[in-house]
């Protein structure tokens, strides 16, 4: 079984990574671009029995940097 | 007096650390590997070194965090012993929880390789008795992720409690309020992203990183 944590930055973090993104974007002559900001996935594969309570836990212990990043987990 | 500097997999300070510990304070000296569950007994002062350890997976900092002789410092810090992080040793020490805020990519993005003018804001913790409050002093940074965040009630706290070991003269990375170096409730765990470990005698362009230690082994012994 796989599933997918998509770990992005809290609102009001300012994201220098996805400003540089954005910009390049820009360069590429794309216009109508509004904000970019950019965040991480990671797939894991499990055991089907491996908990909800788990992942969190994993999210929290480690993929994601609480006081900087949310996450949200996507079970397929 | 006894010391130890921790090595993860891509710590490149470690050695210039345990040369300055070693040569100003005089301490016996040993180098940890990550994997060990146990320090030393008797430590008067454990240093996270800077680096790129794991190279950088995941987040600055992160998987070192969770390795093994962290919990081992953890438990040392919450007896009292003194922790000194530097640049990834900072980033560590803040994924461990040991201090508070995280260390973002450098809001230019770019690599910040220099010797930076800091401002000393507490001289009466452990680490800076060797200098005085308001003081300006020159500490080389390295660092592609030394941007502080906290959030606005935490900067609060940490100034109020005089927490802000130092402060950035001029903007250097985007950190909040220009903080260059936090300190634990307690006041025995520093973090600071600029190198005092690279700035300990004249040959390599200053001493005012020396001072720290001086103050240190003052305070320790």
């Amino acid at each position: 079984m796989k599933t997918r944590i998509f770990v992005t930055l809290k609102n009001g973090v300012l994201d220098p990574q996805g400003k540089a993104i954005h910009h390049a974007i820009e360069g590429l002559g794309f216009s109508g671009v509004h904000d970019v900001r950019a965040g991480r996935l990671i797939e894991i594969e499990h055991e089907p029995g491996l908990s909800k309570a788990d992942l969190e836990s994993m999210c929290t212990k480690l993929l994601a940097n609480m006081v900087i990043e949310n996450f949200e987990i996507e079970q397929a | 007096m006894r010391a130890a500097v921790i090595q993860f997999p891509g710590s490149n300070c470690d050695r210039d650390m345990a040369v300055a510990i070693r040569d100003i304070t005089g301490a016996d000296t040993s180098l940890v590997w990550h994997r060990e569950s146990e320090l030393p007994s008797n430590l008067d002062l454990i240093a996270i070194p800077g680096g790129f350890s794991y190279g950088d997976y995941l987040r600055s900092g992160a998987m070192a965090a969770r390795s093994p002789v962290m919990q081992a410092v953890i438990a040392a810090a919450g007896r009292g012993v003194p922790v000194l992080g530097v640049c990834n040793g900072f980033q560590i020490l803040t994924e461990a929880g040991l201090l508070p805020g995280a260390l973002r990519r450098n809001a230019g993005i770019r690599f910040v390789c220099r010797t930076v003018g800091l401002t000393v804001e507490n001289s009466q913790s452990m680490f800076t008795s060797g200098y005085s409050v308001g003081e300006k002093i020159h500490i080389p940074v390295a660092h592609h992720d030394g941007n502080f965040f906290a959030d606005d009630a935490t900067l609060d706290r940490l100034e109020g409690e005089g927490r802000v070991a130092f402060r950035y003269a001029e903007p250097v990375n985007g950190s909040a309020r220009n903080i260059a170096g936090v300190l634990n409730d307690a006041g025995n765990v520093l973090g600071m992203m600029p190198h005092p470990e690279r700035m300990i005698e004249a040959m390599q362009g200053g001493s005012d990183g020396r001072r720290l230690f001086e103050g240190l082994i003052r305070e320790i012994a």
